[in-house]
């Protein structure tokens, strides 16, 4: 059994079908890239399989976790996969240490003493040890990031979730971004990760999904996707990219 | 002729000032608690909660408050229940207020970012979780500086309990301009004190205002 299961995922925004029947089926420790241009629907899945956006027609479950969209099989499921947003999206009354102790104390209970010592924990792992008092207005953008890294990764999850986690950042901040994420894939957590970044996906992921019009156009290893695109779309699509 | 003192004036007026003092907090209290009761039901997600709410603060902003007061006071009379003139001048304004205050929250719970809903929604948080840790305490820096602001407003609007005969600040000065035949020392000193009852909240309200943007000043 996959770790992820998507089967025949379809979504309407009113009369707008973005996602068309997806399937796709993620084994553990795998790395998947999902490019493709903007619409194509590649966000919208990721998002459908947090249980952000509710899926008209299909089935995702995780690990077992089968994505219904009542509160308690959504909480079930969320705290198996992490969700890494394009705005970051930390909570500025917080500092960093209170970002990723909050919801390890509130979801799970966890005493505080010990959320803390996750929360360093975690920190230390994205190289912000030093930054535990920081508000996330006194950080920059890449360790804003890095911040939301360790704030999904304090929940242990089995699989991340990484929604163009690098576009909103400037351009020298992208590698220390992805450095963590990189180091994330060698330690074997799942991935799945909506991303521009072309030459990461190509020395990291272990299969790239094109997405174009709302289906799943091509998939396969980086190494085949990107010297030997098959269809016109991919093709003009990576002409385009590089 | 006038026996009057100003002094004698200055006093009655400021005897009266503490009812007016009084019924403004006790609006702004219940009007509050009510509010935040209104606000959830505003912004929540069933079906009745929100319209009821709504149908309820359009009522209140879109009738003068002096109609509500006059309905409290002698609308009630019609059935025979018979209310005296502080409870309906207090309950009145308490529905009043609250209607205003539910409508000036919703903007700030409004204005926390979508983004922040979503990321802890993704941490596995409930809403009433995410209302308390994460979305409540980022809109209430918000709210603080409008909230002061709308507390003048009761302030003011206390004085139309005037007419329904509850004797407060307002009500004093007629009685006293009565007694005196001195309108333009009387208001002078009524306007006086309700400036010096409403500046002091203005003012707090505008460095709430400056205090909580630079503590915030990147969002």
């Amino acid at each position: 059994m996959s770790l992820i299961e998507i089967t025949e995922v379809k979504k309407r925004f009113g009369d707008n079908e973005v996602l068309k029947g997806i399937n796709i089926d993620v084994e553990p420790g795998e790395v998947i890239a999902i490019i493709g241009k903007s619409g194509s629907g590649k966000s919208t899945l990721l998002r459908c399989i947090n249980g952000l956006e509710t899926i008209d027609e299909g089935s995702i479950s995780v690990a077992g976790a089968q994505l219904l969209p009542d509160e308690l099989h959504l909480k079930a499921l969320r705290l198996k996969v992490g969700m890494i947003f394009q705005g970051f999206n930390l909570f500025p009354h917080l500092t960093a240490g209170r970002n990723v102790m909050l919801s390890q104390m509130v979801v799970r209970k966890t005493p505080k003493a010990e959320a803390e010592a996750m929360a360093k924990k975690m920190l230390e792992r994205v190289g912000l040890g030093h930054k535990f008092d920081a508000y996330p207005d006194q950080l920059s953008g890449g360790q804003q990031q890095r911040v939301a890294i360790a704030r999904a990764l304090a929940m242990q999850p089995i699989a991340l979730l990484c929604d163009e986690i690098t576009s909103a950042l400037d351009p020298e901040l992208v590698n220390e971004v992805l450095a963590v994420v990189k180091e994330l894939a060698s330690e074997g957590m799942t991935l799945l990760m909506v991303t521009h970044e072309m030459r990461f996906a190509r020395d990291v992921c272990s299969r790239v999904v094109f997405m174009h019009q709302g289906r799943v156009h091509e998939i396969g290893p980086p190494g085949e996707v990107f010297a030997n695109p098959k269809t016109a779309e991919l093709k003009q699509f990576l002409g385009v990219v590089h | 002729m006038n026996d009057f003192t100003t002094w004698d004036i200055l006093r009655n007026l400021l005897l009266a000032a503490r009812w007016t003092v009084l019924l403004s907090l006790v609006s702004f209290v219940g009007g509050s608690l009510a509010g935040l009761a209104l606000l959830f039901a505003r912004i929540g997600k069933g079906r009745l909660g929100p319209a009821f709410a709504k149908t309820y603060i359009e009522l209140f902003q879109g009738t003068p408050l002096l109609m509500q007061l006059f309905l409290a006071f002698f609308g009630l009379g019609l059935f025979g229940i018979d209310v005296p003139a502080w409870l309906a001048a207090g309950l009145a304004l308490i529905l009043w207020t609250a209607a205003f205050l539910a409508e000036i929250w919703r903007g700030c719970v409004e204005s926390v970012a979508k983004g922040q809903w979503e990321a802890s929604s993704s941490l596995g948080m409930g809403y009433l979780q995410q209302m308390r840790w994460v979305i409540l305490p980022q809109a209430l820096r918000v709210a603080v500086p409008p909230t002061v602001g709308f507390s003048v407003q009761v302030v003011k609007g206390t004085a139309l309990t005037s007419i329904i005969g509850f004797v407060e600040l307002s009500k004093a000065g007629t009685m006293v301009t009565n007694a005196t035949f001195e309108p333009f020392t009387v208001y002078g000193f009524v306007a006086l004190i309700y400036f010096c009852l409403c500046w002091p909240l203005s003012k707090s309200s505008q460095i709430l205002e400056r205090k909580l943007n630079v503590a915030h000043r990147n969002h």
